[in-house]
């Protein structure tokens, strides 16, 4: 999978003309279209149509393209997936997986549509929510179920409902479900997203929780509203002390190919591959916050 | 070709565009727009190509635009166009 930021996937209503149009101005690393539950069940069509016409003329610049279709057992799957395929979605995002097998009856239907549309089979990009018991027991699987996954997001509004609880400020309820979503993304190599926070009066709330699944390993969050982007970015921000550390791996790495080695060696030490990887990273995270630019100099304030 | 049944599509939020297609003999469009000086046409254009493509020549239109761009109100009336012919969800893809 292609190493990228997700620290925020914004969601935007796919029948709102307005937002749907302004929603790559906030800067959010991924762009979630919702053909799903903010769309009620007369406008399915005219949301996926505004989604579609939008996803080809408009500019989102880098961000990831992510759309959330509706349940596989819903009338309108197969024509959102058609629909988004032609339009050139990079990702789709199924809601309420609970098994493998959904993800691959999503591929083949996508499959299908990327041979009619005439577009290059494993163009188009999955991604599973999981809102539900069976769902949080099954990641591993659902991870695994493809090439395709991009990665794993949590659902917290259904998952607690499911599970005969409800949303507590400190989030113990969701504590397994985190770690479940996190590990199986982790050990197949894909991204985890956590759930999202809705009530935008709690700030210190949300500051709270973002720095906990921080902290816990998360790409990043699912957002509701674009006043969070900012919050979150500040939060997955590295330190001063970080990125020195960091460019300093990536001078030794630079040095060792300059000699030809293999064998990275800093301060005397050898390098192995976690720190390397971890350096990388956080360069990504710096660039993305404006810490430093494109050639790693520090940009001042 | 007319219609089958008399629909609307899109919503009389700001950026948005609103379009109800009934019964009529040749593409009539009554279009109410803060900026009709200036994008009438444009958008008039956009809606009676639009229609054309799913083959509609006979229908009275009414819209109400609250600043679309022009891809809203091909959108809304790609929506409006299906839901007259009765063909949500079986969308014509040669169209889109």
């Amino acid at each position: 999978m292609e190493e990228r930021l997700r620290r925020t996937m914004m969601f935007v209503p796919g029948n709102n003309s307005g937002m749907v149009k302004d929603a790559g101005v906030y800067g959010a690393d991924s762009i979630m279209f919702d053909l799903e539950d903010s769309v009620s069940m007369d406008q399915k069509d005219a949301a996926r149509i505004l989604v579609y016409e939008a996803l080809q003329t408009q500019d989102y610049g880098n961000a990831e393209l992510v759309v959330r279709v509706n349940g596989i057992d819903s009338p309108f799957f197969r024509s959102d997936v058609f629909a988004m395929v032609k339009a050139g979605i990079q990702v789709i995002r199924l809601p309420k997986v609970e098994s493998a097998q959904m993800m691959k009856d999503l591929v083949s239907t996508i499959e299908e549509a990327e041979k009619k549309f005439g577009i290059k089979v494993g163009t188009t990009h999955v991604m599973a929510a999981i809102e539900s018991a069976r769902g949080v027991m099954k990641c591993l699987e659902i991870a695994e179920s493809s090439d395709r996954m991009i990665g794993l997001a949590l659902s917290a509004e259904d998952y607690t409902t499911d599970m005969k609880t409800h949303r507590y400020p400190d989030g113990a309820e969701l504590e397994f479900a985190r770690n479940m979503i996190l590990h199986a993304s982790r050990a197949a190599g894909i991204a985890a997203f956590d759930t999202v926070f809705t009530n935008m009066n709690d700030i210190e709330g949300f500051n709270h929780e973002t720095e906990h699944i921080h902290q816990l390993g998360f790409d990043g969050k699912s957002l509701v509203n674009p006043r969070q982007i900012d919050l979150v970015n500040k939060v997955f921000e590295p330190t001063k002390k970080e990125i020195e550390n960091a460019l300093d791996v990536e001078a030794a790495i630079e040095e060792a190919q300059a000699k030809g080695s293999g064998v990275i060696s800093m301060n005397g030490q050898m390098v192995d591959r976690p720190v390397v990887l971890r350096a990388q990273r956080v360069i990504r995270l710096a660039k993305a916050s404006h810490l430093i630019n494109e050639e790693g100099e520090y940009i001042e304030e | 070709m007319g219609i089958k049944e008399t629909a609307l599509a899109g919503t009389l939020e700001s950026s948005d565009i609103q379009i109800t297609l009934s019964e009529g003999s040749g593409i009539n469009i009554d279009l109410d727009s803060s900026v009709e000086a200036l994008y009438g046409d444009q958008i008039k254009k956009v809606i009676t190509d639009t229609l054309n493509k799913y083959g509609i020549t006979d229908a009275k239109v009414k819209a109400v635009d609250k600043g679309a761009l022009d891809c809203v109100v091909k959108a809304r009336t790609m929506a409006v166009a299906q839901r007259a012919l009765g063909t949500t969800e079986e969308p014509n893809w040669e169209v889109l």
